[in-house]
């Protein structure tokens, strides 16, 4: 056969800037080629404020792991995990409650590799390389069956993932397929990107570097997320700027800026 | 700035450790409050505050001692970067803090003149800042190689899975038992497997050619058109049987398989076709439909053949308009048998068929063997009825020679009776019979001539022969006996039941066979309370048997011929049923013989009687299989539980070695009949290979003057007494 055939896994093609390097960089690492960062830059210079997006989302991701282990959940399902830096979902989760599991998914296929380097001696940690479009490829995944138990509650992260899935990809029903998984008692968290702030011609500008990469960004706003907790209840404060949901500090002027360009909420699963 | 910070003097003489403690916590508050702003941690403040401390304890220390050495600051530069200030913008901020309120919060001991720690606290700043950058320089690089070793990683990764995958489909593609072959949309053929290269004859046969490039006569030109369609996309897919030309010139037949891959726009992108080579299974389902419609003996087309001809010409809708048929019966053929032996007789028919063959002269005349020394000559749309008359003077003229076999010289002559007409109001044995009363008309008149026919000498020979009506007459008479020939397992040579066979003591021409009055009796019905009469006899004989043999299961049992028109009478099913319920007979001891083409194309209703039957627990056989050529796979669906061999099949297994065809052929069956859960009964055996090679293919039983010809009921009876015995 001349051709490869269309079934073979895709190559990975580095001119191409990745959602998760990119985003890497703008939390300050340099787990980044410099496609990524000249994307990153002219992101930037439309919207200086990304980084101080960036951290609120991993701050209000940081909460919501510890939100979930005073639940007494001790297992996560972290979809959209990224390149793994500092303070990720296990780091957080099995500082809080030792043991705690953690399945990271994503569909990077470097980010998976980093990962595996980096979860290599963490027995109760693992990534799978999945797609978030296919939820079923997720919960069947060998990774998933090994590390999960799906009778028990889970903590379900979405965080800075939806926001890539148009809404062709169907996203309630994505989400729904990984909900009826859930044993009650199950939490699934998720922030979001929105329109918002006074700059949304910046963001809209952001917004444009991502058809650059492989998944484009979709802004969203409250109404819109709210579909995506069908069979959750929303737990307290409800759907909010990242840096109001549940602080654990008083609020800076940085973090009101940050807070208006994404949004958090977190289902409970009865 | 001089002096000690306000907030040191305000507490009212406190332990000097706590005082310390307190200003060295302040100072790390001043500190985490310049910098978290420019870091990334995901810390909160108050965290990073307290993370801090030792930091600045770190720094206080150095500061203080003596002799004074900054390098311990270079770690709490590095610490800084550990803590994600990795913003080299932070690094103002964090040295304009230890710049301002070092020295303030943590002052050196007294001893140290200001100057002096003016100069420790710029040289601590320094050491901080190699501290950051060496550390900052050493992730960004560590980093840089971690995302460069994933990215390696995840691509030797992925192309191993490619690999991986292509290894695998390549292993699946080379190892295929079936052609596979990959064609552009141009019909170029980019690849193809080994078992298609096998097929073609070599591979150099079809790589690099063009699709187009092999055609052959016997394609029809449809699968161009299905071709085009998948090239247009208008199709994805076509599935036909095709005819390649080999390398070596001779045909490939393959079931093919074209289906059409897309790209992942979906435009056609390549075609793929899966070719199963189907060239023998062909040739021999043409072996078989060859054996099936030609006499083994001569050659010649056979009766089945024969009637196939004859009902495609007389079809109303079919092109046909006129027929002209002779009907030839040789004189003095039987005293040639009889005086001579088989083997004379079988030379001087295949003599005699060669002469006949010779009379044809174009390819709407047809030359058959429908009987022992019975043939038939059928002329389609003849120019006229001379034609047909020359044709019947050829034949007497071919026959008038003298055949000479051995040193003998042997002379036949033959009788004809000759039917011409229009095709479409009759129906095929209407015409034969017709052709054989004039043929004795023939015979009457000294024989070595042909006869015409026309309606009038019909009837008048109908009347002569008188068969007909006197069938009923004949009935109540009791002129009907029934013979039993014994039914042999071959494995075992036991007896197993007996097949009833009905024969007519008439009182004029003596004991004649079923194929003088059956087919009498089915055309004016006669054959429903003959066959019921029939079918009582048998169950009475065979309850009788039964009865002898209280052992039970080696008990005979009967088969018994049910004829399609019986077949068709309403009653039957009850009939059945009344008869088995009389004599007492199980019905697992009966068994109907139906033939293969009355079931062929028969629907539902007009099998529901049979399965009827078949639920009373009565056997079905499916007798003369293979005389016509029934779709093998409809036997799935019928009631049928017993197929009996035609005896085309064992003929070539006369002769050793027997014919590699015929052995091959009956095996197949065999093998098909038993993985359908049905048993095979062989009829005509007539000798012992015959009888080795059956049981060897797997056949059940057996029937045939081998065993025993057919005899009145006590023959069986000291059969199978001897055999029990
Ligand atoms: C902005 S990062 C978020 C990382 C991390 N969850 C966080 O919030 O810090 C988004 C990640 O989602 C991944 N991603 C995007 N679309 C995805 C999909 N359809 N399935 C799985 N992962 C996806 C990207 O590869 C990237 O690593």
């Amino acid at each position: 056969m001349t051709d490869r055939p269309s079934w073979a896994p895709q190559g990975i093609d580095l001119t191409v800037p990745s959602v998760s390097r990119v985003y890497d960089y703008f939390l300050g690492g340099s787990h980044n080629f410099e496609v990524d960062r000249e994307a990153a830059r002219v992101a930037l210079k439309a919207f200086p404020g990304i980084p101080k997006i960036g951290q609120a989302n991993r701050a209000a991701m940081r909460r919501a792991v510890r939100f979930a282990v005073d639940r007494g959940i001790g297992q996560f399902l972290d979809i959209g995990s990224g390149i793994p830096t500092f303070g990720n979902v296990h780091e957080v989760a099995q500082a809080a409650a030792p043991g705690a599991r953690v399945v990271y998914v994503d569909n990077d296929p470097v980010a998976v590799a980093h990962s595996k380097a980096v979860l290599a001696d963490n027995p109760d940690a693992t990534i799978a390389a999945a797609d978030l479009r296919d939820p079923l490829s997720i919960l069947e995944h060998p990774e998933t069956r090994r590390m999960l138990d799906f009778d028990r509650p889970i903590a379900l992260m979405l965080v800075a993932v939806v926001h890539f899935l148009s809404d062709d990809d169907r996203p309630a029903e994505i989400i729904a397929t990984l909900r009826d998984a859930l044993a009650p008692g199950s939490i699934m968290v998720i922030t979001h990107a929105t329109l918002g702030g006074p700059t949304p011609e910046g963001q809209r500008a952001a917004q444009k570097v991502y058809q650059r990469t492989a998944t484009p960004l979709l802004m969203r706003t409250k109404d819109e997320l709210e579909p995506f907790f069908a069979g959750f209840e929303i737990v307290e404060p409800g759907i909010v700027p990242l840096a109001y949901w549940r602080p654990d500090a008083p609020l800076t002027e940085d973090d009101e800026t940050a807070a208006l360009h994404g949004l958090a909420a977190v289902g409970l699963k009865a | 700035m001089t002096g000690r910070p306000a907030a040191a003097q305000d507490q009212g003489e406190p332990a000097p450790e706590h005082d310390e403690e307190h200003n060295l916590r302040r100072f790390a508050t001043i500190w985490g409050r310049a910098i978290y702003s420019v870091t990334a941690t995901s810390m909160t403040r108050v965290e990073f505050e307290a993370h801090l401390v030792p930091q600045a304890r770190v720094l206080r220390e150095t500061l203080r001692a003596r002799p004074f050495d900054p390098r311990p600051a270079v770690a709490v530069g590095a610490a800084l970067v550990d803590a994600h200030c990795t913003d080299p913008e932070a690094l103002p901020s964090i040295l304009g803090v230890i710049d301002a309120y070092l020295v303030l919060y943590c002052p050196p001991p007294a001893d140290v003149p200001a100057d002096e720690a003016r100069i420790r606290c710029s040289r601590l700043q320094h050491a901080v800042a190699v501290g950051f950058s060496q550390a900052l320089r050493e992730r960004t690089l560590s980093e840089q190689e971690s995302i460069s070793r994933a990215a390696l990683g995840a691509q030797a990764e992925a192309e191993r899975a490619l690999a991986d995958s292509e290894a695998k489909l390549r292993a699946v593609f080379e190892g295929a038992a079936v052609g596979i072959g990959i064609a552009d949309m141009d019909g170029n053929v980019l690849e193809i497997n080994d078992a298609a290269a096998r097929m073609f004859g070599g591979e150099a046969h079809i790589r690099r050619r063009n699709v187009s490039d092999w055609v052959h006569p016997e394609n029809e030109p449809a699968i161009r058109g299905l071709n085009g369609e998948l090239v247009r996309g208008e199709r994805d897919g076509y599935h036909v049987e095709k005819a390649y030309p080999r390398a070596d010139g001779t045909v490939l037949w393959a079931n093919l398989q074209v289906s059409l891959l897309r790209d992942t726009e979906g435009r056609p992108q390549y075609q793929l076709a899966l070719l199963e080579d189907i060239t023998e299974r062909r040739g021999l389902l043409q072996r078989l439909r060859h054996q099936a419609t030609h006499d083994a003996l001569t050659g010649l087309p056979n009766r089945a053949l024969f009637f196939e001809r004859l009902d495609q010409a007389l079809d109303p809708d079919g092109p046909t308009s006129r027929i002209g048929l002779c009907y030839l019966d040789l004189d003095g053929f039987k005293t040639v048998n009889d005086s001579l032996g088989h083997a004379v007789g079988d030379r001087l028919l295949v003599a005699v068929a060669e002469r006949l063959r010779a009379c044809l002269t174009s390819d709407d005349q047809l030359v058959a063997r429908i009987g022992g020394d019975e043939f038939v000559a059928l002329y389609t749309d003849p120019p006229g009825q001379e034609a047909v008359t020359d044709l019947a003077t050829r034949i007497l003229d071919a026959l008038a020679a003298p055949i000479a076999l051995d040193d003998r010289d042997l002379r036949v002559h033959g009788s004809i009776g000759i039917v011409y007409g229009p095709a479409g109001s009759r129906g095929a044995a209407d015409v034969l019979r017709s052709a054989d009363i004039t043929m004795y008309r023939a015979k009457e008149h000294g024989g070595n001539r042909y006869e015409v026919a026309d309606p009038d000498s019909d009837a008048r020979a109908i009347t002569r022969h008188g068969l007909t009506n006197r069938l009923p007459e004949a009935l109540e008479r009791g002129e009907f006996f029934v013979e039993y020939q014994p039914l042999i397992g071959l494995e075992d040579g036991a007896v197993l039941g007996a097949e009833a066979l009905v024969r007519w003591g008439h009182p004029v021409h003596g004991v004649l066979g079923p194929d003088q009055f059956i087919p009498l009796a089915e055309s004016t019905g006669q054959i429903v309370p003959l066959g019921r009469w029939v079918l009582e006899q048998a169950a009475r004989q065979a309850r009788e048997w039964q009865l002898d043999h209280p052992g039970g299961s080696c008990a005979p049992r009967v088969n018994v011929n049910l004829s399609p028109i019986q077949l068709h009478h309403r009653d039957l099913v009850a009939e059945i049923a009344g008869v088995l319920e009389e004599t007492g007979l199980p019905p697992g001891a009966l068994c109907l013989e139906v033939t293969e083409s009355a079931l062929i194309g028969a629907d539902e209703d007009a099998l529901k009687p049979l399965r009827r039957i078949a639920d009373l627990g009565v056997a079905i056989a499916l007798d003369d299989f293979g005389t016509g050529y029934s779709n093998l796979s409809s036997l799935r669906w019928l009631p049928v539980s017993v197929l009996k061999l035609d005896r085309a099949f064992t003929r070539g297994m006369r002769r050793h070695p027997a014919d590699p065809v015929d052995l091959k052929i009956v095996e197949g069956i065999v093998s098909l009949a038993h993985s359908l859960d049905l048993t095979v009964t062989v009829e005509g055996v007539e000798t012992r290979t015959q009888a080795e090679h059956l049981r060897a293919l797997g056949c059940d039983h057996g029937q045939g003057w081998y065993y025993a010809r057919p005899g009145p009921p006590e023959h069986l009876h000291h059969l199978s007494l001897a055999d029990a015995g």
